[in-house]
């Protein structure tokens, strides 16, 4: 059924009772052709592109638990084009234009605002490398604007320009960056997969990958096996896990990062900010809660939570930058499994396993790549070449040293990313 | 810093694939997991053993001592 | 109304406070809700989503309705809690979330549109015309949603962070913390004891429970005196612990100053508590029951009226009407008779319940409707199908207590469900070192409860090795817990759970037709139990409605995940101290002060501070001082502190080998007396740092690093000394702070030193790259014979005590020369003018060919970095080398972050060749010269391109050069 005003005024007036499910609750079919391992973002969007880019519906989302229960249900929900490596520069430009259309393309508002972000930069060596990142966006055909102090001063006069320890230099501004609703975003692919014919089968574990003469056949869960010609695994955190599944190993660590958020306030902060002297990132979300996060925890982690110090250090970050939101009170912090790379970069590449295919290290910059993962993990899945936009993703760029995409400058240091 | 693997640097010569496994390819356990810590303060590398997966630490060595 | 003769406020200090303008009476120890409700005021918020008029549902910090701001300005706090805000005089308190009046609130006509605004519609509309959302839809939704406002004015960093260890942490002063912490105390062993409320006793101080014979209050009290005179116990008051973490730490949060007027006392203090053992004993929460319009002002908690009655001294109404599914429905009734008050009816849901009073009541039946927007009138319910109107003011609800387990499940447990309790218990084990008891582990009797606490201790005691001291555990209540789980009424109307976001059963029961049906998809779905009070009294509700709609138990429907905070936490006590200066150290070089009577401007370098320039009278702009610097350095002599670069003094029979092993090229061959250019990789073959490294004997190296560097290189070189050659018998330590160095550059260098030295500096003594000790006026000292400047270069380190009065001499000195103190702008123009590279060049992407350095790269021994270095991807003409790069004309700019592209190629991603990474403007060149990298970029030389800045709309024709432009030979360096 398609949403829309009128069906909402038109609901409203009969209690509510023509709503349908959002996704059907199928039972899994012993057999498909493809077979996604894994029910979050990137895992909807993979099979949502697969059904309308390149017809192919006899697929199954497989997800252990509940869709969009990992880290694109507790992210802070920052979407931007403002990468600047070959590599990451067209993939991440493509999949803001995808942004741009996707309320229409998923009839689902997935409250997509683009409402700007802007990096600060506090020295003369942040600066150059903001015009550095800021040029190659715009040649990139994205836009960029470099704003000194007093331009920044204009958007955010609330900052803490006389006191704060690492003055503002100014700061990079990406107008048609901004935030979106993750759940929405989770949901509306999973309705729009669904709608299409995929089956979504959650509360569903895979246990094992059968491989055949180095052919993948299928996969054992615990709903039972099933059988299918291409597998992907697209599972952020657990990727090592199920990797091993196929005797892989991976160049991944997993690491827990924390996000914040508030209590719901008055509007205050109309841009995303990031700070440039610590990592630390915040915005205001449409509930009026300000949602914000810092570094990673830098320890490995899969228990989805972390530990007070970073917390504290996350906050001591907002109250140098803008003590004005002192009064406000943190109400909840979550933790996801990040899936770290050692150029932080991700991979989106076939396996050395005939129809077996894989997407992960997204390091924690995966939620604005929903749609662009997925875009370009169907394209190579359906097709078995990748997809211009994602060629450099490669899995052995790491061994050979070419194509890496550093964009920190940190080096194979997994957590440094 | 990650993985205590770190220890076992590969002898010069080694092939490309011991090096990008000494470098880059992890285990990546949930669970049980060997790492090296460093303690700012004074300086030491130390080899943890935890638990990824809960958090408890089972046992913390040297480096020094553990690498010889 | 108040009740006289009861409750713990102070009656001999009244107070008076301001309510939305209107002055307000209470007296000290009132919360502005009891002294809200103590003036006959219902009407205290409005909801969230259709602005519905809010009274105060409880007497806690899990309050979802009545929330208010405090304070003006820069003390504006939004979003407080009227139950746990204490009064004072003066004390400004505003209501939220209306306009223009809390009576009458224009938004409220969103409650009309309900029909239209059920769960998740925001989802399914607001989708065209596209533009709209941005500018039409999105700001509206905005602008209606939150609740309080922050002033927009900073706020002053006036809250603190503490530390404690303890033994024993007891969360929560009620009879089985108080009971707990005693026997802790009276072992000996440190204690803790943070309760949330300004007074401890917990329930007793809510209760008319007698303990020995005695009013609870009474018992409490004096165990508190006890505790209070043992100096291995700290009592903390108005402290909640906030969170559970790894190894026994934990959060807390201690509301210092908030209940005093403006003073010297910090506002509130964030603690971090480590604690070896811990006892969670704080309580349970009250939930209400969900029947048609249960959110009016007027419907409250049971527990909490007859907190208001018996702590407070307040009656909540006049005429007060009961209604719940367990025995605590009767109690409440007894209290309010016993203290005069006029009980409309009891309700009791259990069909075979009976009453212990002369009030009307009714069994087996429910209430299912109620009157009085502004503030409960009149109630129906609904008794063996038929239904009665009852006129009261207050309907206290008792829907059965939830123990606050939220602390056992931080660390990923999920809690147990309990069928005979109609509740979810705490799962033993779930926090290592935590034992839940009391009405957090489901004990809702008193006497059980001091037991537990007496035992919990004794426990806690043993696994610490300690003897648990003889206890006698007082009488007190012990009646049994008796509940018939009532969820929801079945009855036509909107039942609420969640009060503050507006979440009905409906919405609820949508979620579960809409196949929202994981109770975390129901969460987000209707946003259930993400109020500012988390859904402490209305998240079991919800779940329960959940799992009948969607035809499965409670258990296996599930919680949503617990998580820190228990109750949130002001940003500025989290982040206290951070503010301004306080967010990171500052370091200061011995010059500082020199430096800045000259009016220097300082810049941040890391944490250090160094001067950008020297201006002298009658320059204006901040090139003129710069282009004269560096005047001084290439015609006479500059003076420069670079005591900010990392020095590493490094020691020992294999200092040599160690050295070896780090940098790319040899060291161990390097003589005594002699200073070296190093070049550090990263194991991943890309260059980590470079600097110099000097001999002073066989076994003693000084080692440089940049400054923005040597942090890392201290931690790297500390990880293959421990991790890679633990064999190697070396020592080494960093002494940045510990010398304080000059550079002295310029042609007239040596003239200066030897002005003033000891010994004179003659070139056979001190030829190029060379080093050792001096002595300045019989003071030790070092000198290096160095450059970065690409001039006569000399740097002088003494012990940091002499620095300020060195550096002193030195300028004093240049100046006589014709020179003087030269600052971070001229340096970085020289050191462009000869090609050298900083982090702006290796920048963490660039290997050591990508610089022209390959060539130091030995091949007759193994060193960090040397393999990976060797991949195919890090060599090869497709890499970007670094170059130098002029403007073909010489006036045109360059600007760092440029990139570049041959000079008519389209300006594209794919067309960009390279990119400019540093530019200054060149006064010996008369033009800006740059460094930069090019795709092959030694093969280049001479070649035309351009430089191309969309972000400040310069373009220029370049030529890619040698990136040393000044003195290729280098003869003005080595003379």
């Amino acid at each position: 059924m398609r949403y829309s005003a009128w069906r909402v005024f038109r609901e409203g007036l009969r209690g509510q009772s023509g709503w349908a499910p959002v996704w059907r609750d199928p039972e899994p079919k012993k057999e498909y052709d493809i077979v996604i391992i894994g029910g979050g973002g990137h895992g909807l969007s993979t099979a949502f592109y697969l059904a309308k880019e390149h017809g192919l519906t006899n697929v199954a989302v497989l997800e252990k638990g509940y869709l969009g229960g990992g880290n694109v249900g507790r992210n802070t929900t920052i979407v931007r084009a403002n990468y600047f490596l070959p590599g990451n520069s067209e993939f991440y430009s493509h999949s803001l234009k995808l942004w741009e259309g996707l309320e229409a393309d998923l009839n689902y508002n997935v409250m997509h605002s683009q409402r700007g972000i802007i990096n600060l930069f506090h020295s003369d060596g942040q600066r150059d490398a903001a015009a550095r990142r800021g040029n190659a966006m715009i040649n990139q055909g994205d836009d960029a604007i470099l704003l000194d102090r007093e331009g920044v001063r204009q958007y955010l006069p609330f900052l803490d320009f006389e006191n704060i320890r690492f003055p503002v230099y100014g700061g990079l501004f990406h107008k048609r960056g901004g935030t979106a609703r993750h759940d929405a975003v989770a949901w509306g692919y999973a309705r729009g997969a669904d709608q299409r014919g995929v089956d979504l089968i959650q509360q569903c574990e895979v246990t094992g990958i059968d491989i055949e003469n180095g052919k993948v056949t299928g996969v054992q869960t615990t709903r039972g096996p099933i059988r299918a010609k291409k597998v992907g695994i697209v599972v952020a955190g657990r990727s090592s896990q199920v990797a091993a599944m196929a005797g892989m190993r991976l160049p991944i660590e997993s690491h827990v990062l924390q996000a914040f958020v508030t209590e719901g306030l008055k509007p205050c902060l109309d841009h995303v900010v990031t700070f440039g002297m610590g990592h630390f990132y915040i915005s205001q979300s449409d509930k009026g809660g300000l949602v914000f996060g810092g570094d990673i925890d830098f320890y490995p982690s899969y228990a989805q939570r972390g530990n007070l110090y970073t917390a504290e250090h996350v906050v001591e970050a907002a109250m140098t930058l803008m003590p004005m939101i002192g009064n406000a009170k943190m109400l909840r912090s979550w933790g996801g499994i990040m899936d770290m790379s050692p150029d932080g970069s991700p991979i989106i590449d076939k396996t050395h396993i005939d129809g077996l295919y894989l997407d992960c290290g997204w390091c924690y910059g995966g939620f604005k790549a929903v749609p662009a993962s997925g875009f370009a993990f169907a394209h190579l899945i359906a097709q078995d070449r990748p997809h211009d936009t994602a060629k450099r993703f490669r899995l052995d760029r790491f061994r050979t040293g070419t194509g890496l995409m550093d964009e920190e400058g940190t080096g194979s240091q997994h957590n440094l990313h | 810093m990650g993985s205590a693997v770190a220890l076992s640097r590969p002898a010069e010569g080694a092939s490309a694939e011991e090096w990008d496994d000494y470098l880059h390819n992890r285990d990546n356990p949930a669970g049980l997991s060997r790492e090296l810590w460093y303690h700012n303060p004074c300086g030491s590398w130390i080899v943890v053993e935890r638990d990824t997966a809960t958090h408890e630490i089972l046992s913390t060595t040297l480096a020094s001592e553990a690498a010889r | 109304m108040r009740i006289e003769g009861k409750g713990l406020v102070d009656r001999s200090a009244p107070v008076r406070f301001s309510f939305d303008g209107q002055t307000i009476g209470g007296f000290t120890g009132d919360t502005v809700a009891s002294a809200l409700l103590a003036n006959g005021r219902r009407l205290m918020g409005r909801s969230f989503k259709y602005h519905r008029p809010r009274g105060v549902m409880t007497a806690g910090s899990d309050e979802p309705s009545a929330l208010i701001t405090t304070g003006t300005g820069a003390n504006q706090r939004p979003n407080e809690r009227a139950t746990v805000q204490e009064i004072f005089d003066g004390l400004d308190v505003r209501s939220q979330n209306a306009w223009p009046s809390l009576k009458w609130d224009v938004m409220e006509v969103n409650d009309l549109l309900s029909p239209f605004l059920a769960a998740g519609f925001y989802y399914k509309t607001f989708m065209w015309p596209r533009a709209f959302w941005e500018t039409v839809y999105e700001p509206f939704i905005r602008r209606a949603a939150g609740l309080g406002r922050l002033s927009g004015e900073n706020v002053e960093d006036r809250s603190e962070r503490a530390f404690a260890h303890c033994d024993l942490l007891v969360i929560g002063g009620g009879p089985a913390g108080l009971m707990a912490a005693l026997t802790a105390a009276r072992a000996g062993a440190d204690v803790i004891l943070a309760e949330e409320s300004a007074l401890f006793g917990g329930r007793l101080l809510s209760e008319t429970t007698e303990i020995d014979g005695h009013p609870g209050q009474a018992w409490a009290e004096a165990v508190r005196v006890e505790l209070s005179q043992m100096p291995n116990v700290r009592l903390m008051s108005r402290t909640t612990i906030t969170g559970a973490y790894d190894q026994g730490t934990y959060g807390a949060l201690e509301r210092v100053g908030l209940h005093t007027p403006e003073c010297d006392a910090p506002p509130e203090c964030f603690w971090r508590i480590a604690a070896k053992r811990a006892i969670l004993a704080c309580g349970a929460i009250e939930r209400s029951i969900a029947f048609p319009m249960n959110d009016r002002p007027g419907v409250m908690l049971a527990s909490a009226v007859r907190t208001y009655l018996n702590r407070f001294g307040v009656s909540p109404g006049k005429s007060v009407a009961i209604y719940g599914n367990n025995d605590d429905a009767h109690r409440t009734a007894a209290d309010l008779s016993a203290a005069g008050v006029s009980v409309a009816a009891v309700i009791d849901s259990r069909s075979d319940a009976s009453t212990t009073g002369n009030w009307p009541f009714f069994a087996g039946a429910d209430v299912i409707d109620t009157r009085g927007r502004l503030g409960l009138n009149q109630i129906t319910i609904r008794d063996q199908s038929v239904e009665r109107k009852i006129a009261a003011d207050c309907l206290a609800v008792s829907g059965g207590w939830n123990p606050a387990l939220h602390l056992t499940c931080h660390m990923n447990a999920r809690p147990e469900w309990k069928v005979n309790l109609a509740a979810f218990v705490p799962r033993p084990g779930a926090v290592p070192g935590l034992t839940a008891i009391g009405a957090a582990n489901g004990t809702f009797s008193t006497g059980a409860c001091m037991e537990a606490g007496a035992r919990a201790a004794a426990d806690g005691l043993a696994e610490l090795g300690m003897t648990e001291p003889e206890m006698t555990i007082p009488q007190a209540d012990d009646t049994p817990y008796a509940i018939s789980p009532k969820w929801a009424v079945d009855a036509k109307g909107r039942a609420w759970l969640d009060l503050q976001n507006d979440v009905t059963t409906k919405d609820i029961k949508l979620a579960a037709q809409e196949n929202y049906r994981s109770v975390e998809h129901m969460k987000r779905y209707t946003t259930q139990g993400m109020a500012t009070d988390q859904g402490k009294g209305s998240n079991v509700t919800a779940l329960a409605i959940l799992a009948d709609a969607t035809g499965r138990a409670i258990p296996e429907t599930g919680t949503t995940t617990f998580r820190p905070p228990y109750v949130p936490v002001t940003l500025s006590a989290l982040g206290a101290g951070a503010k301004g200066a306080g967010f990171a150290p500052q370091r200061f070089t011995t010059s500082h002060k020199a430096s800045t009577s000259r009016g220097a401007p300082m810049i941040e370098a890391g944490l250090w501070y160094r001067p950008s320039y020297h201006p002298a009278t009658g320059e204006t702009t901040w090139r003129e001082s710069c282009d004269r610097e560096v005047g001084y350095v290439r015609g006479a002599v500059g003076v420069c502190d670079v005591s900010t670069l990392g020095k590493i003094d490094i020691q020992g029979p294999d200092a040599g080998a160690f050295l070896d092993f780090v940098y790319t090229n040899t060291f161990s061959t390097l003589k005594p007396g002699r200073v070296r250019y190093g070049l550090m990789l990263r194991e991943d073959g890309h260059v980590m740092d470079d600097g110099t490294t000097a001999r002073f004997s066989d076994t003693h190296f000084v080692m440089t690093t940049t400054t923005a560097a040597a942090g890392q290189v201290m931690k790297h070189l500390d990880f293959v000394h421990q991790c890679l050659r633990p064999e190697q018998d070396v020592r080494f330590t960093s002494v940045t702070e510990q010398w304080a160095q000059f550079a002295v550059a310029g042609p007239r260098a040596r003239d200066l030193l030897d002005a003033f030295l000891d010994t004179p500096v003659d070139d056979v003594d001190w030829p190029f790259m060379s080093c050792g000790p001096v002595t300045v006026s019989g003071i030790d000292a070092r000198l290096f014979r160095i450059s970065f400047s690409g001039e006569r270069g000399y740097e002088l380190a003494v012990p940091a005590r002499y620095g300020d009065s060195l550096y002193r001499f030195l300028v004093a000195q240049a100046e006589a020369l014709g020179g003087g103190a030269y600052g971070m702008e001229a340096l970085n123009v020289l050191r462009i003018e000869k090609g050298f590279i900083t982090h702006s060049e290796i920048h963490g992407r660039v290997t050591a060919f990508d610089v022209g350095m390959d060539g130091m790269m030995s091949k007759k021994k193994d060193f960090v970095g040397k393999s990976a270095a060797a991949h195919p991807g890090l060599l090869g003409p497709e890499r970007e080398q670094l170059v130098g790069i002029r403007p073909v004309a010489p006036e045109e700019r360059l600007l760092a972050g440029a990139h570049i592209f041959a000079e008519n190629a389209p300006k594209k991603r794919d067309n960009s060749e390279g990119y400019m990474t540093s530019v200054a403007w060149s006064p010996t060149f008369g033009s800006y010269l740059g460094l930069g990298f090019i795709a092959n970029g030694r093969a280049r030389h001479g070649e035309q391109m351009r430089m191309v800045d969309h972000l400040r709309k310069v373009e220029t024709v370049i030529e890619i050069a040698d990136p040393m432009s000044f003195d290729p030979e280098g003869g003005r360096m080595r003379g």
